[in-house]
């Protein structure tokens, strides 16, 4: 496979799975400014799906679209990190997951705006204006219910541990990010990591919550090896009118 | 019940130059999350390029009775109009 | 229309000589144009017959996101998932206009939020009908904000300066709400038979709880009679509903779609669509909590609102301890 085009489905599917859960909220948030919050980078993340993917099928040249890899592959085909299919579960887990990947996300666009490909670059402006903003929106929420009444404290810190075996997957490396590194399109994803953890680091003091020891991590999502349960779930509730009524247009 | 977050008033600047004006209110926590929420809720539509957010508690209201007393007095200084004054057509715009 | 039924003070309007000086000075500004502001002397019945249409307004607002809300995640394509997820974010926003609009008058949103879930105060009964197929968004979009914009649009000149404020923006972000759902329409009533039969099917279940969103004729109401004198309502329900079926119909046949009353026909001398009532016992079973989808709404803000509670406590908790700190500094 191009790794252009895999490079970009990773970005893709990462806010595609990533907006469709955070859009699972609406309605339904502690007070009606979060719904607007939570709809908002909602709507952030389907944006940048539509570019990151737009860009995949002309990368691939087989006259597939947005919408086509969106709505019309399965499971297997995606290459969202399992921290974005984890379930919603609570506010507090929605946010931290939030948090984890805004930290990653904002590192990596930072990066790719430098990218020899213009493409690439061009979306990573946009995209990294809006996400300067999640960052900041959660890495407050996370703050503020860490350090926050001993319930909320407790909820974050079982959060933490619940998602941090994740957080290692944002950072694997294998021979698609090499190809993209050599060709200045993308950083190296472990070359990030450094900055990551200071970050982290100083988000979860000022939350008074504590960061696992261990750095193990779940990993498969990237990659397409072996997603989540999840994810399958997830897609067939977002892809069934495309499968449904395949010769429809809406 | 538990205490509730209290009420922000919030000013939105539109444009550079332009003054902040009052665009409404919403709950949140602390000014921070105040400001956050005014740029969610209020700048949905690139409404605004300066947030100022103040506690509805902090802010000092005329009360209606002054209202005579406070504006009234302006009303018959028409002199600070410039329509007051009719200047003839060939002096031009002025 | 998203306030129904509303009750006001139940007496009947006031004559002049029944009313006190105040009151007959603050007639007198309504009646000039005037906008009420909240500090301004106002009789008790204008406040609480506010506090009550205002917060039935706010609380349809929220509840509103629900039926929507079910087909964000089945969206078909990306933009139109983004198209729904912005209007349903609207909606939020415009409960959360009102919500402060009634603030000004004296309650808290908690309190608000708190009368809703007990039942006390109701939300817009075309909320308790289900959203089943993708069909009924549009359905939803062009029918139910189709009237709701009928009511909207004139309550911008009500009496109450920050309800007219609220009302003005409101009308001003809504303006793409009713065109979206057409444009659903308009694709499913032009597309698959699949897709034609998905529309009729959303317009046989939207179209009499669209007439219902007006509430039942009021021309006899003592309610409406002093909510008109006091600008806080401006048409009487049937006018509304006429006109909003005599906006509606020409559409409808454009998408070469069947309102389901056989009653239906233009009436030359009146210049007006003659058509059946709604069944008003559906509407008042609905309003009594029976409607197809009452428990789950109910049900899901008040989930929302108890798991809420922990994050709410959370992040005040969090401003408190903060503000003690920089005090101490």
């Amino acid at each position: 496979m191009d790794p252009l085009f895999e490079f970009c489905l990773r970005m893709g599917d990462n806010t595609l799975v990533l907006g469709h859960r955070v859009s699972q909220w609406c309605g339904h948030a502690p007070v009606v400014e979060e719904d607007i919050a939570l709809a908002n980078t909602a709507l952030d993340l389907i944006g940048q799906t539509q570019l990151w993917l737009g860009l995949a099928g002309e990368v691939e040249g087989k006259g597939r679209d947005a919408d086509a890899l969106a709505f019309r592959r399965d499971a297997w085909d995606f290459r969202s990190v399992l921290l974005v299919e984890q379930p919603n579960g609570d506010f507090g887990n929605t946010l931290l997951r939030q948090y984890l990947f805004d930290e990653w996300q904002a590192l990596m666009l930072a990066a790719l705006k430098r990218s020899t490909d213009t493409r690439v670059a061009a979306i990573a402006a946009k995209a990294a204006k809006e996400v300067a903003y999640h960052v900041e929106r959660s890495r407050g929420t996370v703050v503020g219910l860490g350090d926050g009444t001993a319930e909320s404290h407790a909820k974050m810190q079982a959060a933490l541990d619940r998602l941090y075996p994740f957080v290692g997957e944002l950072f694997a490396t294998d021979a698609t990010d090499e190809a993209v590194a050599e060709a200045g399109i993308a950083p190296l994803p472990s070359d990030l990591r450094a900055a990551y953890d200071a970050a982290l680091a100083a988000t979860m003091a000022e939350a008074t919550l504590t960061i696992p020891d261990s750095r193990w991590t779940h990993a498969g999502g990237r990659d397409g090896s072996r997603h989540s349960e999840h994810l399958g779930h997830l897609l067939t509730e977002m892809q069934w009118l495309q499968r449904a009524y395949p010769d429809a247009t809406w | 019940m538990s205490k509730e977050w209290p009420l922000w008033e919030i000013f939105i600047r539109s444009q550079n130059g332009m003054s902040h004006r009052h665009m409404g209110s919403l709950h949140a926590p602390d000014a921070e999350t105040a400001i956050r929420n005014a740029r969610d809720v209020y700048t949905r539509r690139a409404e605004g390029v300066s947030i100022w957010v103040a506690k509805a508690a902090d802010i000092t209201a005329s009360s209606p009775s002054d209202k005579g007393p406070l504006y009234e007095p302006s009303e018959s200084k028409v002199y600070r109009h410039p329509t007051f004054f009719d200047i003839p057509d060939e002096v031009g715009a002025m | 229309m998203y306030a129904q039924m509303v009750k006001s003070t139940g007496l009947g309007v006031k004559s002049r000589d029944e009313m006190s000086p105040e009151e007959a000075r603050f007639q007198d500004r309504i009646d000039a144009g005037d906008k009420i502001e909240p500090k301004d002397w106002m009789p008790e019945g204008y406040r609480a017959t506010l506090i009550r249409q205002i917060a039935q307004h706010a609380h349809s607002e929220v509840v509103g996101q629900l039926p929507e809300g079910n087909w964000i995640t089945r969206a078909p394509t990306l933009e139109r998932k983004a198209i729904l997820l912005a209007k349903v974010q609207d909606e939020a926003g415009h409960g959360l206009y009102l919500y402060c609009a009634a603030e000004t008058l004296g309650v808290s949103r908690d309190e608000l939020t708190e009368a809703l879930l007990s039942g006390e105060m109701k939300y817009s009964s075309i909320f308790n009908y289900p959203t089943l197929s993708w069909a009924d968004i549009g359905a939803v979009g062009w029918l139910v904000d189709g009237a709701a914009i009928m009511n909207q649009v004139p309550l911008q000149r009500t009496s109450y300066g920050p309800y007219s404020r609220a009302m003005i923006r409101i009308c001003k972000e809504e303006s793409f709400h009713q065109r979206q759902g057409f444009d659903i329409m308009m694709k499913m009533a032009n597309g698959t038979e699949a897709q034609r039969r998905m529309a009729q099917d959303a317009v046989n279940r939207f179209w009499y709880p669209s007439l219902m969103m007006f509430g039942p004729s009021d021309k006899d109401s003592v309610h409406s009679a002093q909510s008109m004198a006091w600008k806080i309502k401006i048409n009487t329900n049937d006018e509304l509903r006429q006109k909003f079926v005599d906006q509606t119909v020409p559409q409808a046949h454009y998408l070469g779609l069947t309102i389901p009353d056989e009653a239906l026909a233009f009436n030359e001398d009146t210049g007006h669509w003659d058509y059946s009532e709604p069944d008003w016992s559906e509407f008042y079973a609905v309003l009594k909590g029976n409607g197809p989808c009452n428990d789950e709404r109910m049900a899901a803000r008040k989930t929302a609102w108890d798991d809420g509670q922990w994050v709410r406590d959370g992040l005040l908790a969090h401003a408190e301890k903060r503000a003690h700190r920089t005090a101490a500094e």
